[in-house]
């Protein structure tokens, strides 16, 4: 099983995705560069967190018309699995390889806490190793993490059950720390191999990070491309 | 060259008594200069002095007294001096860390000056081949009623949070306090660490004659021109030309600036590196080259600048941000500029080194200054300030400890501005970043996993200003020792300490003496606990109308955890535990001079702070480590502001356990509970281990009285009536947000 970490100039928690698909599959993901045009044959495509081209213009705005992202258009299409956590998010998001964007949260400060997120969905390559409903841990981190889409593809997520985290619990040692609609934390594309969320699963996969909740995403997505 | 109306023209500005007051330079000192060049120093020049021998960069007052700390030790690599301390670690790798003031710009504009106080202070870091792994921030604003305080508070901690979080370092750990002492003059500490490999450490010296000085990072613009700002409109009629005087801070230029220094480091290219702080380029072409005892020549013409018609004076005053200056290997010059370029940065070969000990700036075909280079940089002036000592304030003689409810008075202190949580600054800073946090914000010490190992580094800031100010000896002493006994309540093994003394103005012996007084109580602190100095700052003349801050000598401590599976946390971890209070003297606690008790109960800040015991410090706090490193304590705690009553809460808070603690016969609660005394802390042990720990405590001739035991949802304070976890936790956690909502 390969994967490949997309670094732009200004991604931080690149070092730290890599960390964790090395630690949990025991094989060191490529990294590719913002500037290249070619992804070399990967199972598995992550966008990682971090300000690149410092957040200016607006978050993933710049990013999203890096030269690579044409290829990760492009396997996304063929039914390769992408993953964007929090800025990767923003910049699926403006690349429109998801609906909606990310507006600055509501409190309009940078939050970073462990929240709680419920399983919306197990019907997806990256959440079949949680229980539908089950409630994890995850820490967040960002400043603009406030979800936005309109109505009718509101709507449409839901239909379609391509919601595939919510915020959940009350405020204390929860809740909605950004002021998202609908309290929705990362999404799915219609094809289902393209998720995008603001929390970092990266940061709680062992012990020491004071949890393990986030590893099962991992697990996941790699032991189904492994299969 | 584009023509350009800012093109000055070169008639040359004479330098009267004014313009020379203007740069800050006493006449003494300006005499001191023509008798070193033998003639009058042009405008480039003077600016150039005034930038090299100002309190800041010179230490010209604190010089003499700084060279007492201890600054040695067997894992000491690098002492004071260099961009930051350098320390071994084990296992081929060091910490390289550094606190530094970002005081006066935070105040004019609280954003961008705590944002490029935080570059700053990660530019010192990873100029010396460190990639930076934690920062942290001391923060001093005024009363919470005064009307600048929300907004410098929510200026300050978002530039902090907005530097750091873009950057990719994370921020774990610090401290905020309020006090009107500040009203004038915040103070922004900003601490940094990273990790190099000990064999690949870079140092400013400069070697080798002839080789290329090149100018790497962000370009040069009139940000930050230092003196420029009352200078200039006594010279230049043209002052609409000229920006606003602070720096603005890009961290997204400065995490590239880290990847490809890091990157050039790895090949080999660098004989010596500077990163351009205060007074920019000046500083840092001086100080590479008077290390190494050569003559720098820059050719100003081939400067990187955001805008034409920049003259020598502002290219050599500039403070624009994220820009350093190398010594390269001339072999080695495509493949440097070549990973530069990838990086998408400026890179300029700048001037080169020569053997003649002179600093010479050209612009333009003209010689702007022609300087000697070693009385710029490590021969500057130094004075000997006068100084008078304090006096040590009487006991406190008056005080009736009446029968007041303990509960409702540790209610008040911890809704109150100074012993409140954090939670809403910390939650601002991205902690967790880099994977590695193993304890987060809120406990004593931060503690970091080193990658790759089961080793960490703890990390803890500390002062208590309110002792300082009554007693500078003494307070200096007990920020070393709350610094030390942090990291020991951790399980870390305390490695070293970076300073950053904030005063107010030198000239006056009383602050003066506040200086002198706190250097020698953290000297003897670090001699007594093996703690040397290794980096530090000054930071003078703290002061708005007459009125200087109170002292403010912050310690910012390094600690070694040789397991991070072996260190303790201040949460209570199950009921039924019994709780201990090692190095507690005979009544537990009594000492009430000073303390936040007094403050914010009975409205007075009088009487001695607690004196510190060095030996009972060290002796307490060795037993301490050995026995979490043993595994035998299942919580620990260091006790300090608000003593027994605050530290038990705070373990309440943390875990959601309860605790009842025994009533002392014959003894005050108050002192009992809010007790300031040195050298203490809260620990619990199971059952099972509770002999074996007391008979260690006895062996080591260690008072360690079993106080209480953990359980329940309340805490019980002797006979005082029981407070439930969620009001202990209600009080705490309120005032924060109510304050920047402007409700409190």
């Amino acid at each position: 099983m390969k994967s490949a970490v997309i670094v732009f100039p200004g991604s931080n928690r690149d070092r730290d995705m890599i960390a964790a698909l090395e630690k949990i599959s025991g094989h060191a993901p490529a990294t590719v560069w913002h500037a290249d045009t070619d992804i070399p044959p990967v199972d598995l495509i992550v966008l990682p967190g971090g300000f690149s081209y410092g957040d200016y213009l607006r978050s993933g705005a710049i990013a999203a018309r890096a030269p690579i992202m044409r290829a990760v258009a492009e396997r996304a299409a063929a039914g390769v699995p992408v993953l964007g956590v929090c800025n990767g998010f923003q910049i699926l998001c403006e690349a429109g390889l998801l609906p909606g964007m990310l507006m600055r949260n509501a409190s309009l400060r940078f939050v970073c806490r462990e929240v709680l997120l419920r399983i919306e969905t197990t019907q997806s390559i990256f959440t079949d190793r949680y229980r539908q409903g089950e409630i994890i841990r995850c820490p967040v981190a960002h400043g603009d993490g406030n979800y936005r889409v309109d109505e009718a593809t509101l709507a449409r997520l839901k239909d379609e059950d391509r919601v595939a985290f919510r915020y959940a619990g009350a405020s204390a040692g929860g809740g909605n720390p950004n002021g998202s609609i609908d309290a929705i934390a990362g999404i799915l594309n219609d094809r289902r191999n393209v998720l995008g969320m603001m929390p970092h699963p990266e940061n709680l996969i062992e012990p020491l990070q004071g949890g393990t909740d986030g590893r099962r995403l991992f697990e996941s997505v790699l032991e189904r491309i492994a299969a | 060259m584009p023509a350009s109306t800012d093109v000055r023209p070169a008639k040359p500005v004479a330098i009267t008594p004014e313009l020379v007051a203007a740069h800050g330079l006493k006449p003494d000192e300006y005499e001191r200069i023509i008798k070193l060049i033998g003639r009058t120093p042009n405008l480039t020049e003077l600016g150039i002095f005034s930038a090299m021998w100002n309190e800041h960069c010179s230490y010209k007052s604190s010089k003499r007294w700084l060279r007492t700390l201890p600054t040695t030790g067997p894992r000491v690599i690098c002492g004071p001096g260099e961009n930051a301390g350098v320390v071994d670690i084990g296992d081929g790798l060091a910490v390289i860390f550094k606190m530094e003031s970002h005081n006066h710009p935070s105040y004019i504009e609280p954003y961008q000056g705590a944002a490029t106080g935080v570059g700053g202070i990660l530019r010192d870091v990873f100029t010396m081949g460190a990639r930076p792994v934690a920062a942290l921030n001391a923060l001093r604003f005024g009363a919470p009623e005064h009307a600048k305080t929300r907004h410098l508070v929510a200026g300050v901690v978002a530039g902090v949070g907005g530097y750091g979080n873009s950057f990719g370092v994370p921020t774990v750990g610090g401290e905020v306090n309020f006090n009107r002492g500040y009203n004038g003059n915040i103070l922004v500490n900003a601490f940094a660490a990273g990790i190099a490999r000990t064999d690949a450490i870079f140092y400013s010296k400069a070697e080798g004659v002839g080789l290329p000085v090149v100018y790497l990072g962000s370009k040069t613009g009139r940000d930050g021109i230092h003196g420029a700002s009352m200078a200039s409109a006594e010279f230049d009629d043209a002052s609409h030309s000229k920006r606003p005087t602070v720096q603005v801070g890009d961290p997204f230029s400065e995490k590239l600036l880290l990847e490809a220094c890091l990157e050039l480091m790895a090949s080999g290219a660098v004989v010596a590196i500077q990163d351009m702080g205060a007074a920019g380029l000046t500083c840092s072409a001086v100080e590479m080259g008077a290390k190494g005892d050569l003559g720098i020549e820059l050719d100003l013409d081939s400067v990187p600048c955001r805008e034409p018609g920049m003259t020598a004076y502002e290219m050599m005053l500039s403070e624009s941000q994220e820009r350093m200056l190398m010594v390269l290997r001339p072999e080695k010059q495509q493949e440097a500029e070549a990973i530069f370029r990838k990086w998408g940065l400026d890179f300029a070969v700048v001037g080169r080194t020569t053997d003649d000990l002179r600093f010479r700036v050209s612009h333009r075909g003209v010689v702007e200054a022609d300087l000697p280079i070693k009385d710029l940089g490590d021969q500057a002036p130094e004075y000997d300030r006068p100084f008078v000592r304090r006096t040590a304030p009487a006991p406190i003689a008056d005080l009736n400890l009446d029968s007041s409810d303990c509960g409702e008075m540790l209610i008040q202190i911890l809704n109150s501005a100074d012993m409140s949580s954090r939670r809403y600054v910390w939650e601002q800073y991205d902690h967790l970043i880099q994977g590695n946090t193993v304890q987060r914000p809120g406990g004593d010490a931060a503690v970091i996993r080193l990658d790759g190992t089961v080793k960490g580094l703890a990390f803890s800031l500390d002062v208590t200003p309110r002792y300082c100010a009554a007693d500078p000896f003494e307070g200096g002493k007990q920020a070393v020792a709350e610094c030390w006994r942090n990291l020991t309540a951790v399980g870390a093994e305390p490695l070293a300490v970076t300073d950053n003394l904030n005063f107010g103005n030198p000239e006056r012996p009383e602050i003066m003496g506040e200086l002198v007084g706190a250097i020698e109580g953290i000297s003897a602190a670090c001699k007594a606990l093996d703690f040397p100095v290794v980096s530090g700052n000054v930071s003078l003349y703290n002061e708005t109308n007459g009125r200087a801050i109170p002292p403010t000598p912050a310690i910012g401590g390094v600690g070694l955890v040789e397991s991070v599976g072996a260190t303790a946390t201040l949460a209570f971890k199950a009921p039924d535990e019994p709780i201990l209070l090692f190095g507690a003297p005979p009544s537990w606690g009594s000492h009430l001079g000073q303390s936040v008790w007094l403050r914010e109960i009975r409205g007075r800040e009088d009487g001695p702070p607690p004196p510190i015991d060095l030996a009972h410090e060290k002796k307490v706090g060795d037993l301490v480590r050995a026995l979490i490193r043993a595994g035998l304590l299942t919580a620990v705690h260091d006790l300090s502001d608000g003593g027994l009553a605050v530290g038990l809460a705070e373990m309440a808070m943390a875990s959601g356990i309860g605790a009842s603690v025994d009533h002392l016969n014959n003894e005050p609660p108050a002192a009992v509970f809010f007790g300031e005394d040195q050298g203490r802390y809260l620990a619990t042990v199971t059952r099972e281990n509770f002999e074996a720990v007391l008979a260690r405590a006895k062996a080591a001739d260690i008072f360690a009285p079993r106080i209480g035991v953990t359980g329940g949802a309340d805490l019980k304070l002797g006979r005082s009536n029981p407070i439930s976890i969620a009001k202990l936790r209600e009080a705490h956690e309120t005032w924060f947000p109510a304050f920047m909502a402007g409700k409190s």
